[in-house]
């Protein structure tokens, strides 16, 4: 498996996808992290669904990360993006029969790819951390924010939890786009469906369907990103999203060793 | 050891209702050039999938360098391929597109340069994929089919795209690679090129093997005609009555007699036209090419 994954990463560490998926990460989570700081005041609201995240919590010792977990959905479109692409570009440029003439275990070359993407999803999720957190000192005295607790051992627990509840929000919306790249075998039909769902469906759904947001996939991505919210608690978020992704992971695996390869 | 590169039995591949291969059967040894024959559609790109284990057969068996093709595993780090025209990654380069699937074949990255060399794409190694030509896309493909350094070589229409330079050079290659001792089957709509490299030759028809021999068994099969061209037009019928009276048959096409008989006739047929007072502007013996056995046996004038 760590030829697939050496064989993925030199697709994957190519400049104009790696600087350019950075630089996307990178512009999102400043844009989000700007936003909240420089919204504190506003009666718009300065957080997700115009929502106010007040001064008071953003100098709570989590509120150094807040910025960071709140950029977790736009970070997930991009990994969708990525992992679906990568997945379903094998078949869209027939490279795909390169491949399993190469490494025929079918599910050693999935692993493989997969373990290669998480990999680049992690450091995307590094490079927004880096990003949120310098953002975030830089812009607190603009914003009157006494950031004593921010430097606290509270804090930094905070940022490790965050970071990692990011991350599995992260790879659970690349799953997710690894999952319609095998199905679709098209980026471009994995990709749109991905986020016409994630972002426009769910979000009708939720509106017009009471409790709606506890079963839905984008939603529970979110929730386990801020590690719980008022959908539903970080553990029902987590198992449901598990089972999600469990099930579709089979379904899509069984799909991939069982079926030709006849384009 | 095996002996046998290639062994396949009632190999089949059924697609809804439509037999795509039907009970095929041929073997192609260890160390030898075969080609790969039959019209679009005959099946020839579905049973080279089959044999690389990228589509499951619906009936039969087979074996690759001695292992069962149920088992691609065991085999394939030994096979080269091409199937269907090359396919890389457009936005990598040559280089970076071989250092992929070296990687993943576990091969030495090493080499690649000296392949691309051997290819004749060395000058153009760090280019981009989506900047070549048909022919150069051809000549990567065949480059990383060359990346395990094969035993067996499978080659799916490798000339496509090539110019005429090109395709005697992938023909020296071939060549070069069987003198080597690597097992090549190769499958081509130019059947001139198929004839000159191949030993033996399997040739599909609806997805049945029609012939599976060597390919001189196959030519040996046809015909031989004598092409023999009267200097005065008015001799054209008695030459071919001369050739009738001698028990051949004959018929005239395009002004000349095409009668059907070994090349050794030819001799005796210009001494009963010398004796009948008729003098040859031509006498040729040609022998049944690929090309000409290939129509008569699928019955495609493709």
């Amino acid at each position: 498996m760590i030829r697939v994954f050496f064989a993925e990463w030199r697709k994957l560490r190519r400049p104009t996808l790696f600087f350019g998926t950075m630089g996307s990460v990178m512009g999102v989570t400043a844009l989000v992290t700007s936003l909240l700081f420089l919204l504190l005041d506003s009666a718009r609201g300065n957080a997700r669904e115009g929502r106010m995240i007040t001064r008071a919590t953003l100098e709570m010792p989590h509120g150094l990360t807040i910025g960071f977990s709140s950029s977790a959905g736009l970070l997930g479109l991009v990994a969708l993006c990525v992992f679906a692409a990568q997945t379903a570009q094998e078949y869209t440029y027939g490279t795909l029969r390169n491949l399993l003439v190469r490494q025929p275990k079918r599910l050693t070359l999935l692993c493989g790819k997969f373990l290669a993407m998480k990999v680049f999803a992690l450091i995307t999720v590094i490079f927004s951390a880096i990003v949120s957190i310098t953002l975030a000192f830089a812009l607190s005295g603009k914003a009157k924010i006494v950031t004593t607790a921010w430097s606290t051992s509270d804090a930094r627990s905070a940022l490790a939890h965050t970071f990692l509840n990011v991350f599995i929000s992260v790879i659970a919306y690349g799953t997710v786009g690894m999952i319609l790249g095998l199905l679709f075998r098209s980026p471009i039909t994995a990709i749109s469906l991905g986020v016409a769902w994630l972002l426009i469906i769910e979000n009708i759904i939720a509106a017009t369907v009471k409790n709606s947001g506890k079963w839905m996939p984008g939603q529970l991505m979110t929730t386990i990103a801020s590690g719980g919210d008022i959908n539903s608690s970080y553990s029902h978020a987590f198992i449901v999203l598990i089972g999600y992704l469990a099930v579709g992971t089979i379904i899509v695996a069984i799909f991939f060793r069982r079926r030709d390869v006849s384009n | 050891m095996p002996t046998l590169a290639i062994s396949v039995k009632d190999l089949s591949k059924k697609y809804g209702e439509r037999m795509a291969v039907s009970h095929a059967n041929f073997e192609v040894p260890l160390g030898t050039v075969c080609g790969f024959v039959g019209p679009n559609g005959s099946g020839k790109t579905t049973t080279m999938r089959m044999l690389l284990g990228l589509i499951s057969p619906t009936g039969g068996s087979g074996t690759i360098l001695g292992e069962p093709i149920n088992h691609p595993e065991r085999y394939l780090s030994r096979v080269g391929a091409m199937i269907e025209g090359p396919a890389f990654y457009p936005a990598l380069s040559g280089a970076e597109n071989l250092r992929v699937l070296a990687t993943l074949g576990g091969f030495d990255t090493d080499q690649i340069q000296a392949l691309l060399d051997r290819v004749g794409l060395g000058d153009r190694a760090n280019s981009k994929y989506k900047t070549y030509s048909l022919g150069m896309k051809q000549r990567l493909g065949i480059a990383a089919a060359l990346l395990p350094n094969p035993q067996l070589l499978m080659l799916d229409e490798p000339t496509n795209g090539l110019d005429p330079a090109g395709i005697q050079e992938i023909r020296e290659l071939l060549k070069t690679l069987a003198t080597e001792g690597t097992t090549v089957f190769i499958s081509s709509h130019l059947l001139s090129e198929i004839e000159m490299i191949s030993d033996s030759l399997v040739m599909l028809r609806k997805g049945k093997v029609i012939f599976a021999g060597k390919t001189q068994d196959l030519l040996m099969r046809q015909q031989p005609v004598i092409i023999a061209k009267c200097a005065d037009p008015q001799d054209t019928l008695k030459l071919l009555s001369l050739g009738q009276g001698a028990g051949h048959d004959g018929s005239v096409i395009d002004g000349a007699v095409h009668i059907l008989a070994s090349a050794e006739w030819a001799a005796t047929l210009n001494k009963l036209a010398f004796d009948a007072g008729i003098t040859l502007s031509q006498l040729s013996p040609v022998l049944p090419s690929l090309e000409e056995t290939f129509f008569e046996m699928t019955g495609d004038d493709e």
